[in-house]
C-alpha cells in the first residue's frame, strides 16, 4: 500500500504544481537510478513533456539515457476517451527528437514522425500536439528519431473508456517491458552491420553436433546441419540483440530490483503489458496465475484464459488476475532466452516468489522459415486456402530476384495462427496464440477488401540489411491508398526473423486463415515462415510510416511511407 | 519500382457509394458491441465464428456476421478543409540511415612466427567502407622477418553485391615486396559457400606475369567463444619470376590452423600451427639454393577488427 499512496502523493503533487512542477523539472532534470527513479503518473488533458539527457544505473555503472521527464519510462500518461489534449513536448536534447502516440488514431500532423508529420523538434525547441482522443485501452509511446527509443525515449499510455468496459478490477497497473544497453545505440547497430551475429553467444557447437549425431544419427544431423550451411545462416539466430548487452527492465527496474505491485487477496488485478523494446519479444507469465487476456493493442477482445503470452515488440496486452497467495513472480523471459525482466506481485513490498529458469534455447527449423511443406498440427482447417497458401509455393515480387538484400525466400508460408511459436510448442503451459484472439466487435468495416496489397518483408541477415520487397526505404517509392478505400494487406515473411509490423494511423484488422475478421490491432507479428493478412480500412488522410518495430531493422530500411490520399 | 500490387485497384462503385451514404449508415461501433458480453468466455465459445467460411474461397466469402456490406459499418467521415491541412503538412523528408556509408577493417592475422631461419611477423587484413552492395575492398598481407619485409601488398578494389553471398571483385593490387615493387590488375570474387569465407582472385601484373590465389577460411565452434579456425591459401603464377623466386605452375599452398578465444568479438588472441609448401618451379629454385621446400611454423597472435 505504501507504494500506492507514495504514487498518489507524486501525482497530485504533480497535479497541482501543474506547468510549475514540469517547469521545474526543465531547470533540473532527476538523476534517475535504477532504484530511485519511478515514472509518475499524469492526467488530464493537458501535459508537459520534457526531452533530455538523465543518467540512469541499470547494469551497476551510471551511464546516459534520454529520458522523458527525467525517467525512464517517460510518465504513464492518462488519457479520456472523447477529451482533446493537448501534450507541449520540449526538446533538450542535443538532437533532433520526437514523440510518436503509438496506435492513436490521430491527424497525420499528430503523429509524430519526422519527415511525415513534421519536421521533428529542434534542440531547444517546442512541439505542441492537440489532438481529440477517439479510443480507449492501453498503449504507448515513443520517440521516433532515429535510436532514441533505445535510449529510453518512451512511456506508457492508458486511455480511459467514455462508457464503463465490461469488467471490474480493483487495481490497475502498467508493466512495461523494455530492453536497455549500456552502450550507445548507435555502437549496437554499427557492429551488427560489421558482425551481425555480433551478440549471439548461443551458436551451436561443435559439442552441440556430437550431441545432435547420438540423439539423431550422423545422417539427419549432417543434413540438417548442411541445410542451413548451404543457406548460409544460422539457426540459433532468435534476436539480433540479446542479453548480452541488454538489461531487460519492468517499468523501468532491472530484475534484481524487483519491481513489486501489491494487491490484497481475492483482489482482481489489471494488468497492463506494453512491450516498449527495441529488439526483445518477451515471453511472459505469473507462475502460480491464470492470466486472462481482455485486450489486445488496447482493443477489447473475447476474455481468453491462457498461462503463457507472447508479447512481440510494440504489443500491449491488457490481463486480469486474481491472486490469492503472498507473492507471484512476473516472468518475462527473452524470445532467445539470454535473459529476463521481472517484477512480484505481492501482498507487501519487500516480498518475493520464485523466480523460473529459463527454459532452453530455441533452434528454429526449416519447417520454421517455412522451407519445408509441412503438414503443421494447425493445418487441419479444411484445406481451404487464403490465396497461394498450402500445397502451392510461394511467389515473390521480381524485385526480390537477383537481389544482394534478399537472402531467403520462404517456400510454404502459413499463417501459423494457432502455433504458439518457436520455443513455447509443447511446453506445458496454454500460451496465447493469435488464433485466440477475437475482437469483442464485429468487423468495423464489413466491406470486403477492395484489393490486396502484398509485401514481402526481407533481409540480408549478414549484411544486416532489412526491406520490403528487397527494396530499402531510401529506394522505395511510398504505397497509395485511396481515402475511404477497404483494402487487404497480405505480409509474406521472407526472413528467419520475426518482425512486429506497424501501421501508422489506421487499424490493422488481422483475418483467420478463412478471411474472417479475427481481432482489430495496431501491431501484426510476423513470425519466420509466416503468410497473413489484415484489413485496412483507409480512413485517415495523410502521410503515414508503415514499419518493422524492430528498431534496428526499422532504421536499416524496412520501412515504407503509406500516402492515403483523395 | 516494384510495390507489389497484386491487383489493381478497384475502386468501384460500392466505394463510391459508400463515401456518399456516409451519414446514413447505421452505426455498429466497438462499444455497442459490448454490452452483449459480459463476463469471461472459455475458449470454447470462440469456436462458433467463421466456420461457415471453410469451404469458401477468399473472395466472394461470408463473413463471420454473415455478409460483406457494400458501406462501412463504420462512417468514413466526409473530408474537410482542415483535413487537408492536418494531413499534408510541408515537411522535409523522412530520413533513416538505411544507406549509411560504414566501414570495416579485420586483421585475420596479426602474428608472430616461429620460422626455421629466425622469427617473422606476418599479417593479414582486410576491410570495405560502402554500403550493402558496393563497396571499397581492401586487403593487405604481408609479413617481416629479421626486422626486413620481406613481402608487402596492398589490395583496393571495388566490390559489388552479386547475390546475399558473394561479391565480384576488381581493382588493383600493389606488391611493395618482394624485391622491386609491383602492381597488378585484379578481379575475383569474394563470399561464402556451406559458412566457408572464399577469396578468389586473378591477378595480371604490369610485367605480363599473371597469377592466381584462392583463400579459404572456416570457424568451427568448440564454444561460442574459442574457436578454431584451419585456412588455407593456394598462388599459382603464369611464367617464371626468378628474381622474386616464384615458378609457373602452382607455386605454393599454406595451410594453418588457429585457436582462439574471443575476450569480446573484436579481440582475439590466438595460437597455432601454419604449414606451407612449395611446388613446381618455385620449389625448384628453392632446390637450387638449397633452402627446404616444406615448413612448419608455430604461430601466436591477435584477431581484431574495430
Amino acid at each position: 500500500m505504501q507504494d500506492k499512496i507514495l504514487r498518489r502523493t507524486f501525482v497530485k503533487s504533480l497535479a497541482a504544481g501543474g506547468l510549475l512542477a514540469q517547469l521545474g523539472l526543465w531547470h533540473a532534470p532527476l538523476q534517475a537510478t535504477g532504484r530511485r527513479h519511478r515514472p509518475a503518473i499524469l492526467t488530464g488533458n493537458e501535459f508537459d513533456l520534457l526531452l533530455a539527457q538523465t543518467s540512469v544505473d541499470f547494469a551497476g555503472a551510471s551511464h546516459r539515457a534520454m529520458t522523458i521527464n527525467g525517467t525512464l519510462p517517460g510518465p504513464t500518461l492518462r488519457w479520456r476517451e472523447g477529451d482533446t489534449v493537448t501534450l507541449r513536448v520540449r526538446n533538450r536534447l542535443d538532437a533532433p527528437g520526437s514523440i510518436h502516440w503509438h496506435g492513436i488514431l490521430l491527424p497525420a500532423n499528430m503523429d509524430g514522425v519526422p519527415g511525415m508529420s513534421f519536421d521533428g523538434i529542434a534542440p531547444g525547441g517546442l512541439y505542441e500536439y492537440h489532438f481529440k482522443v477517439r479510443q480507449h485501452g492501453t498503449y504507448w509511446y515513443h520517440s521516433h528519431s532515429a535510436l532514441q527509443e533505445q535510449s529510453g525515449v518512451y512511456g506508457a499510455l492508458v486511455i480511459e473508456p467514455s462508457t464503463a468496459e465490461p469488467w471490474h478490477c480493483d487495481r490497475d497497473y502498467v508493466v512495461m517491458l523494455t530492453d536497455w544497453t549500456d552502450e550507445n545505440p548507435e555502437r549496437v547497430l554499427s557492429k551488427l552491420k560489421k558482425q551481425s551475429d555480433y551478440y549471439n553467444y548461443q551458436q551451436r557447437t561443435v559439442f552441440d553436433f556430437i550431441h545432435d549425431v547420438s540423439e539423431h544419427g550422423w545422417l539427419s544431423t549432417l543434413s540438417e546441419r548442411m541445410g542451413w550451411a548451404r543457406m548460409t545462416m544460422n539457426p540459433t539466430d532468435i534476436s539480433d540483440v540479446s542479453g548480452y548487452t541488454y538489461t531487460y527492465l519492468l517499468n523501468g527496474r532491472a530484475p534484481d530490483d524487483n519491481w513489486t505491485a501489491l494487491f490484497q487477496p481475492g483482489e482482481k488485478i489489471r494488468l497492463r503489458f506494453i512491450n516498449g523494446s527495441s529488439m526483445t519479444y518477451f515471453d511472459l507469465r505469473i507462475p502460480g496465475l491464470k492470466l486472462t487476456v481482455v485486450a489486445a493493442d488496447g482493443q477489447p477482445v473475447e476474455p481468453v484464459e491462457v498461462d503463457e503470452l507472447r508479447i512481440a515488440v510494440a504489443e500491449t496486452f491488457d490481463v486480469i488476475v486474481e491472486p490469492q497467495a503472498e507473492a507471484y513472480t512476473l516472468f518475462a523471459q527473452s524470445m532467445d532466452r539470454t535473459g529476463h525482466a521481472r517484477g512480484t506481485l505481492a501482498v507487501r513490498e519487500g516480498l518475493s516468489a520464485a523466480v523460473p529458469e529459463m527454459d532452453p534455447r530455441p533452434v528454429l527449423t526449416m519447417n520454421d522459415v517455412g522451407m519445408h511443406h509441412s503438414d503443421m498440427a494447425d493445418s487441419g482447417h479444411g484445406g481451404m486456402d487464403h490465396g497461394s497458401m498450402g500445397g502451392q509455393m510461394q511467389q515473390h515480387p521480381a524485385s526480390e530476384s537477383h537481389n544482394p538484400l534478399v537472402d531467403m525466400q520462404t517456400l510454404y508460408p502459413q499463417p501459423k495462427l494457432d502455433d504458439p511459436g518457436i520455443g513455447l510448442r509443447d511446453n506445458g503451459r496454454r500460451v496465447l496464440r493469435y488464433a485466440d484472439l477475437r475482437s469483442r466487435f464485429a468487423d468495423p468495416d464489413g466491406r470486403e477488401p477492395g484489393r490486396t496489397l502484398e509485401l514481402h518483408l526481407t533481409g540480408n541477415m549478414e549484411r544486416f540489411a532489412w526491406s520490403f520487397d528487397g527494396i530499402k526505404f531510401s529506394a522505395a517509392q511510398p504505397l497509395r491508398l485511396k481515402y475511404g478505400e477497404r483494402l487487404r494487406i497480405t505480409l509474406v515473411n521472407d526472413t528467419m526473423m520475426a518482425h512486429p509490423i506497424h501501421l501508422h494511423g489506421m487499424w490493422s484488422d488481422l483475418e483467420d486463415e478463412h478471411g474472417n475478421f479475427l481481432v482489430r490491432k495496431h501491431t501484426i507479428d510476423m513470425p519466420p515462415g509466416t503468410k497473413r493478412s489484415y484489413r485496412v480500412t483507409a480512413d485517415a488522410l495523410g502521410r503515414w510510416a508503415y514499419h518493422c518495430h524492430m528498431l534496428y531493422h526499422m532504421e536499416m530500411g524496412m520501412f515504407r511511407e503509406v500516402i492515403v490520399d483523395e | 519500382m516494384n510495390l507489389s500490387f497484386s491487383h489493381k485497384p478497384l475502386l468501384g462503385s460500392a466505394f463510391a457509394l459508400g463515401l456518399l451514404g456516409v451519414a446514413q449508415v447505421p452505426v455498429a461501433l466497438a462499444e455497442d458491441d459490448h454490452k452483449h458480453h459480459s463476463g469471461r468466455s472459455s475458449m470454447g465459445t470462440h469456436a462458433g465464428t467463421g466456420n461457415a467460411a471453410h469451404a469458401m474461397d477468399h473472395h466472394g466469402m461470408t463473413h463471420d456476421d454473415g455478409t460483406a456490406t457494400a458501406q462501412s459499418r463504420t462512417p468514413i467521415a466526409p473530408i474537410t478543409a482542415a483535413d487537408r491541412r492536418a494531413a499534408f503538412p510541408h515537411v522535409s523528408g523522412h530520413t533513416l540511415h538505411d544507406s549509411a556509408i560504414r566501414r570495416f577493417f579485420l586483421f585475420e592475422k596479426l602474428e608472430y612466427q616461429d620460422a626455421d631461419d629466425g622469427s617473422a611477423l606476418n599479417w593479414d587484413a582486410q576491410g570495405w567502407i560502402g554500403g550493402d552492395v558496393d563497396r571499397l575492398v581492401l586487403r593487405s598481407q604481408g609479413e617481416r622477418s629479421n626486422g626486413l619485409t620481406e613481402q608487402a601488398e596492398i589490395h583496393a578494389m571495388w566490390g559489388h553485391a552479386l547475390n546475399n553471398n558473394w561479391d565480384l571483385v576488381g581493382g588493383v593490387r600493389h606488391d611493395f615486396k618482394p624485391e622491386s615493387a609491383q602492381t597488378w590488375a585484379a578481379l575475383g570474387a569474394q563470399g561464402t559457400f556451406y559458412n566457408i569465407d572464399i577469396e578468389a582472385t586473378g591477378y595480371y601484373g604490369e610485367n605480363g606475369q599473371t597469377s592466381a590465389r584462392f583463400e579459404a577460411t572456416y570457424d568451427l565452434l568448440l564454444t561460442n567463444r574459442l574457436i578454431l579456425q584451419p585456412t588455407t591459401e593456394i598462388n599459382v603464377y603464369g611464367r617464371n619470376d626468378e628474381s622474386r623466386g616464384v615458378g609457373a605452375g602452382l607455386s605454393e599452398i599454406e595451410a594453418g590452423l588457429r585457436l582462439r578465444y574471443e575476450f569480446v568479438r573484436q579481440f582475439a588472441p590466438y595460437i597455432g600451427v601454419n604449414w606451407s609448401r612449395s611446388y613446381d618451379g618455385t620449389a625448384n629454385m628453392l632446390r637450387e639454393e638449397g633452402e627446404a621446400v616444406e615448413e612448419w611454423r608455430f604461430v601466436a597472435g591477435i584477431r581484431l577488427w574495430f
